[in-house]
Parts: C-alpha cells; sequence; structure tokens
C-alpha cells in the first residue's frame, strides 16, 4: 500500500467545507457570499418566484461597482443617467432591503468594487470559501481562502441554500522563487505565469502560488496575483496565509478581536501545504529572469517583456494560433517586429479590482511625483485617469496626498468603481483608442468598442502616460 | 430548464479560439434585469458593424446558418467574464448545443444550468464537423444519452460527459431543489461551524 501523502492548502479547505455529497458532487459550504448589481437580480427573480428565502443574510455583503459613475456618486442612484443602469442599481436596492442583506450603497465610503472591498473590510478572511458571481472573485486567495466566481444560477442556489454543488479541482502550484528586479512586481509575475501556461493552462486547476518571491509580496501584490488566476483558466489561485496576511488583517472592522483573534489566528494558522502534498502539476519561475511585462494582443496570454517586440504571426505553431495573432494585430494597429514600446497611447487606466488598491496608488504616484520633480506632465494628447477601488482607498490617498501629485501631474482623480475595467459606465475607449490599462482582459471591446488595450502594472501605466507611449518603468525610477 | 435529450439542427462552424464571454454577449447588455431577450446582444460586435448593419460575412448572418441551433468553434470557448447572460443569449438566439475541443470552467458550469449542451470532442473531429458544417448539408444530430455527435455525412463520435450532469440535462432538474433535500447536513455544519469559528457568527 502506498503511504498516504500530506494534503495541500486546497484539499484542507475544500474538506473543512464539504457538508454531504450527492452523486458524486460536493455539496460545499460557503462562508462570504459577496453580491453586486449586475449577476444577481435574475437570481432574486428566481428565489421570489419559487418563495425561497436567504439561507444566511449575514454571510452576504451587496455592494455596488460595475455600472457606477465615476463622478457624482453623493448624488445617490437617482442621479445615474443611464437608465438601464440605474434600474439595474435600484433593483439592487430593492432586493437586500427585502431579503435582509447588508449593502454599501454608492456614495458610501465602504463602497467600491466588491473585491477590494470584502479583504478592506476584513470579510475576507483565510480558511473560508468565497464566491460571488464575478470571475475575479479569484483575488480573494491572497488570504488562503478558496474564491471563485460563479454564475447567476449559482449565486441564486448559494442564496437559497449557503453552499455550491462542486467537483473537487486538480492541484497545481507555481512556484516563484529570488529577487525581483527593480520596477518588478505581481503584476509582471502573473502576466509572465499567463504567457507560459497559456489562458487555459489552468482550466480545471486551483493555483497556489508559493516560493520566496511570493513570501515577499505584500497583500495587495499577492490579490493582483491572484485576480489574474482565471485569465490562466483556473477558477481560484491561492496564497498560504503568514504573519504578512495576519497584519493585514489585525483590527479590520470584520475581524476577530482580543480573545476571538487568538482563536481565529490558530485556526488560520493550520491552512498550508503539507511538506509530503502531491501536486498534478507544478511550474517554476525565477523572478530575477521577469521583466516589466505587457500584453501586445487581444488575450491575457499575448505578453511580452517591455524590451521586447510585437510578434510575427507565422511564428505561432498552430493554424488556429497563426489565425487568432493575425486577427489580434490587425484589432491592436500593430505591425510584426515592432518595439512594444513605438505604441503611442491615447488613454491611461489606473483601477480595477487588480490595481487598484493604496499600494497600487502610491507605486504610480511614484512615477508621477518622479515625473513632476523633472518638469514632465502626463503627455499632450493623453487621458490619463486614476479610480480608486473604494472610498476607503481613495480617502487614504487623499490623506497621503497622492490625489495632489496625480492631479498636478495631469491626470484625473475619479470616484471608486470598476469604471473602465469594462466599460459598463460612461468611462469607455473609443474606437481605435489604445489604453495602458492596470486592468485584466485585453479583449476586444473590453474597455469600448474598438478599443485597444495594452495591460501592465501601475506603475508602468504611469509610465506611459507620462511618456504618451509604452515605455519602459525603469526608465522612470 | 428545459430537458436536452436529442437535438437535429443545422450547425454553423466559428473557427475560432478563446471566443470570450465579452465576444459572446459584450457588456451593454449586461444591465438587464431579465434573462430573456439576449438574443440581440450575441455576439454583437461579430454581428453588427458599428451603424448597427449586419456584416455579412459572419456565418450567423449567412441565410444558410439563420436557424442554427449548433455551434462549433475553436479552443477555450467561454473564457472571462462568468456572465450567465453568455449561456442566456446562446440559448435565447437558439443554439442548444455548442461543440468545441474545450470549454473554460465557469462556462462550461453556467452551460448545465441553463440546459445548454457543451460537447467536446477532438480536435480533429470537432475540424472535420467544421469542415462538414461549411457545406451544403450542415444538420448535425446529438443525442444525449448515447453521448453521441453525428456528422452531416454520418460520421459518428462519441463524447464525454459526468453522468451526474447528464442526468440532469436529461430531466431538466433543478439543483437547488435537489440541494435543499440535504437541509439536515447544511444545519448540521452550520452547527458545528458556530462552535468552531464562533467568530463567524454575527453578535
Amino acid at each position: 500500500m502506498q503511504p498516504m501523502s500530506g494534503k495541500t492548502l486546497y484539499d484542507k479547505i475544500w474538506d473543512a467545507h464539504v457538508v454531504d455529497t450527492q452523486d458524486g458532487e460536493a455539496i460545499l459550504y460557503i462562508d462570504l457570499h459577496l453580491i453586486h448589481e449586475v449577476t444577481t437580480p435574475q437570481a432574486f427573480a428566481g428565489l421570489r418566484v419559487n418563495r425561497r428565502p436567504v439561507r444566511r443574510p449575514d454571510r452576504t455583503l451587496a455592494v455596488a461597482d460595475h455600472n457606477v459613475p465615476t463622478e457624482g456618486q453623493a448624488l445617490g442612484v437617482d442621479a445615474v443617467a443611464d437608465e438601464e443602469a440605474r434600474l439595474q442599481l435600484q433593483t439592487l436596492g430593492r432586493n437586500v432591503a427585502e431579503y435582509g442583506i447588508e449593502y454599501f450603497p454608492m456614495g458610501d465610503i465602504r463602497n467600491g468594487i466588491v473585491h477590494v472591498v470584502g479583504p478592506e473590510q476584513g470579510r475576507t478572511q483565510p480558511g473560508m470559501t468565497i464566491v460571488c458571481g464575478d470571475s475575479h472573485t479569484s483575488t480573494h486567495g491572497a488570504f488562503g481562502a478558496l474564491a471563485h466566481g460563479i454564475g447567476t444560477s449559482e449565486v441564486e442556489h448559494v442564496l437559497a441554500t449557503q453552499t455550491l454543488r462542486q467537483k473537487k479541482a486538480k492541484n497545481f502550484r507555481v512556484r516563484i522563487e529570488g529577487e525581483p528586479a527593480p520596477g518588478v512586481g505581481a503584476k509582471d509575475y502573473a502576466l509572465a505565469v499567463i504567457g507560459q501556461i497559456g489562458t487555459a493552462g489552468g482550466t480545471g486547476y486551483v493555483i497556489e502560488y508559493a516560493g520566496s518571491a511570493v513570501r515577499a509580496l505584500s497583500m495587495e501584490g499577492r490579490m493582483t496575483l491572484c485576480n489574474l488566476t482565471i485569465e490562466g483558466g483556473a477558477r481560484a489561485g491561492l496564497v498560504a496565509p503568514d504573519d504578512t496576511t495576519f497584519d493585514y488583517l489585525k483590527g479590520r472592522p470584520a475581524t476577530p478581536k482580543g480573545g476571538a483573534w487568538e482563536m481565529a489566528l490558530g485556526y488560520w494558522k493550520t491552512f498550508f501545504t503539507d511538506d509530503d502534498a502531491v501536486f498534478d502539476r507544478e511550474i517554476v519561475l525565477d523572478a530575477a529572469q521577469i521583466a516589466p511585462t505587457v500584453t501586445w494582443g487581444t488575450s491575457p496570454e499575448d505578453v511580452v517583456a517591455i524590451t521586447g517586440h510585437v510578434p510575427d504571426p507565422a511564428s505561432f505553431e498552430t493554424p488556429d494560433k497563426r489565425a487568432s495573432a493575425e486577427r489580434a494585430l490587425e484589432y491592436m494597429g500593430l505591425t510584426p517586429g515592432q518595439p512594444i514600446t513605438e505604441a503611442k497611447v491615447d488613454v491611461v487606466f489606473i483601477g480595477s479590482c487588480t490595481n487598484s488598491r493604496i499600494e497600487d496608488l502610491r507605486s504610480a504616484a511614484k512615477i508621477a511625483a518622479k515625473a513632476l520633480e523633472g518638469g514632465r506632465k502626463v503627455a499632450e494628447g493623453v487621458r490619463a485617469m486614476v479610480v480608486p477601488g473604494s472610498g476607503l482607498v481613495s480617502a487614504q490617498a487623499e490623506e497621503e496626498g497622492l490625489d495632489e501629485i496625480f492631479k498636478a501631474a495631469g491626470f484625473e482623480w475619479r470616484e471608486p468603481g470598476c469604471s473602465m475595467c469594462l466599460g459598463m459606465n460612461p468611462d469607455k475607449l473609443t474606437s481605435g483608442q489604445r489604453c495602458a490599462s492596470t486592468s485584466n482582459r485585453n479583449f476586444e471591446g473590453r474597455q469600448g468598442r474598438g478599443g485597444r488595450t495594452h495591460l501592465m502594472s501601475p506603475a508602468m501605466a504611469a509610465a506611459a502616460a507620462i511618456a504618451g507611449h509604452i515605455a519602459d518603468v525603469r526608465d522612470f525610477l | 430548464m428545459e430537458a436536452f435529450t436529442r437535438l437535429d439542427a443545422p450547425a454553423a462552424p466559428l473557427p475560432l479560439s478563446n471566443i470570450d464571454t465579452d465576444q459572446i454577449i459584450p457588456k451593454q447588455f449586461l444591465k438587464t434585469v431579465e434573462r430573456a431577450g439576449l438574443a440581440k446582444g450575441l455576439f454583437y460586435e461579430y454581428r453588427f458593424d458599428e451603424q448597427g448593419r449586419e456584416k455579412p460575412d459572419f456565418v450567423l448572418n449567412q441565410p444558410a446558418y439563420k436557424g442554427a441551433g449548433v455551434l462549433i468553434t475553436g479552443d477555450n470557448f467561454g473564457c472571462g467574464s462568468s456572465r450567465e447572460h453568455a449561456p442566456w443569449a446562446l440559448m435565447d438566439f437558439g443554439i442548444k448545443a455548442v461543440i468545441s475541443t474545450s470549454f473554460a470552467d465557469i462556462f462550461y458550469n453556467n452551460c448545465f444550468q441553463n440546459g445548454l449542451l457543451p460537447v467536446v470532442l477532438k480536435a480533429e473531429q470537432v475540424a472535420q464537423l467544421m469542415d462538414e458544417a461549411r457545406g451544403g448539408n450542415h444538420v448535425v444530430s446529438i443525442d444525449l444519452e448515447a453521448q453521441t455527435v453525428t456528422s452531416p455525412s454520418g460520421a459518428s463520435f462519441t463524447f464525454e460527459i459526468d453522468a451526474q450532469r447528464k442526468q440532469k440535462m436529461l430531466q431538466g432538474l433543478d439543483a437547488i431543489g435537489e440541494t435543499l433535500q440535504a437541509a439536515p447536513s447544511i444545519d448540521l455544519y452550520e452547527q458545528k461551524r458556530a462552535l468552531d469559528r464562533p467568530w463567524l457568527e454575527r453578535a
């Protein structure tokens, strides 16, 4: 008989949440259900039709983020100009009132992007299961919580039962070891990983990030890394909790206090991968070999080092890939062999659930401050916008004077929300506009019909704003 | 949910990889509070130009494929956003099955919640179906009970599907009703959780 191998972090969280098994499917208990206006109206309608209550309104938290305008939020929902967006926000307001769910509405300082709010409030905790009708729920895995996106039917299922029917995924470990070069961070790691495994490389897996470079990341950095896990096809990313995690959580509004904190801490510390655990797949990256990275195409796997060139479609292996690359280059208005730094930008977007936290804003502001010292500002003709992830991030940034730096350097300082990451609100690209964006998806039309998105870190986006073209942040440090 | 047993329908070839849910149904159609009526936004940017006119080249705009019930497409279909509006839009348009070599996880799950059948076949089988669907006869038959896809020329391919998911599709079963049968287990779990992790209970 083979000896039993140890458990992975994912195995441990999974085992701690299996309520029952029906027909080979686990019924998994959900500790935290985050909801927002876009993927819930049909779920509440389903509950109503079937006369089902919400099982645990106290384990559910609602925010308004996808649709909200990034100005004039103090005026409230009734002032939202877009009629359909307004109706959706009003519908959420009615639904949470009817079912007794806590809600941070537009204009509340605690409101913001759902994946910024959960951690910031201390709702996201190690060892939890967390779901939300949004694929970037993977973000919360940074705390060692099993967190992933679900569809609206599953939102209804969780509301009604506080559980989700699941088949277990496979275990995939991504180790990033060593010291990064200056100007390189979590966003570059994430893009490098996706570039290596491809946008479907993680399908069917949960990815655990490990290695010295991951351990050295702040919680903000870990959130960026886990956030982008879905772009590599894996629904959830994980980082085992450690002192960085516990320090971040201590004293947050929803984290336990006093004796309960000690009790929780003891529990949280049981969530790590055993030394003898076996992964179904594993890759190792050397942080020192990762350059500041940007995307050139229309899939997050289309990555290139900032010192690199736009690839030639002929260099791709399969006819399918060649056709996709040709289509991407035509859409992006780029030519094979062109240095990526030649791409002139029209818009710079610093924000989204990937990169709108305080540390992200600090790193972008640092580049803006440096430019100001040298007498430079946002390049002529470039619209650069900064959209903080929540009202509290915004307040913190203002306390640190970051808003003043941005404004002095020619950036717009806006109110929180998902904004131009997906352009459901008025912040959109127009056809042909090229955008240096700190968001997560460079899909065709994602930021506006015909818009051209290049994904990169906040510091790189700030550098692009100053230079007027995609630029190497190391020239701005 | 409507049951899926057998389908004989025209199949439309869409030979692109990594079609994400933003392509299937763009953001501007996500502001609805309804499930129905999303067909108008399906593949919007592929189907319509900036003036809102139909692009004649796009497969679903061609008269031969107007009534397509099956879509044959490239790898990793449905990647990106979790929006269930993607299967809703496909179903509302009349698509009842999608054939590909692979699907993204969340989209794949969402299909089963709505009676839209995602069929995974080998690359060469998808390529053959794609080729045949480009010809004059492009009616494909899918038999879920037998787990087969039959091409217009009569070639038959077997596909794999999870046994439980298959049963639910065949019967059009509601997952919530089924889970609620396990309510005593959920009660028990919650009681235990309240003791083990009291800090998660609201005071």
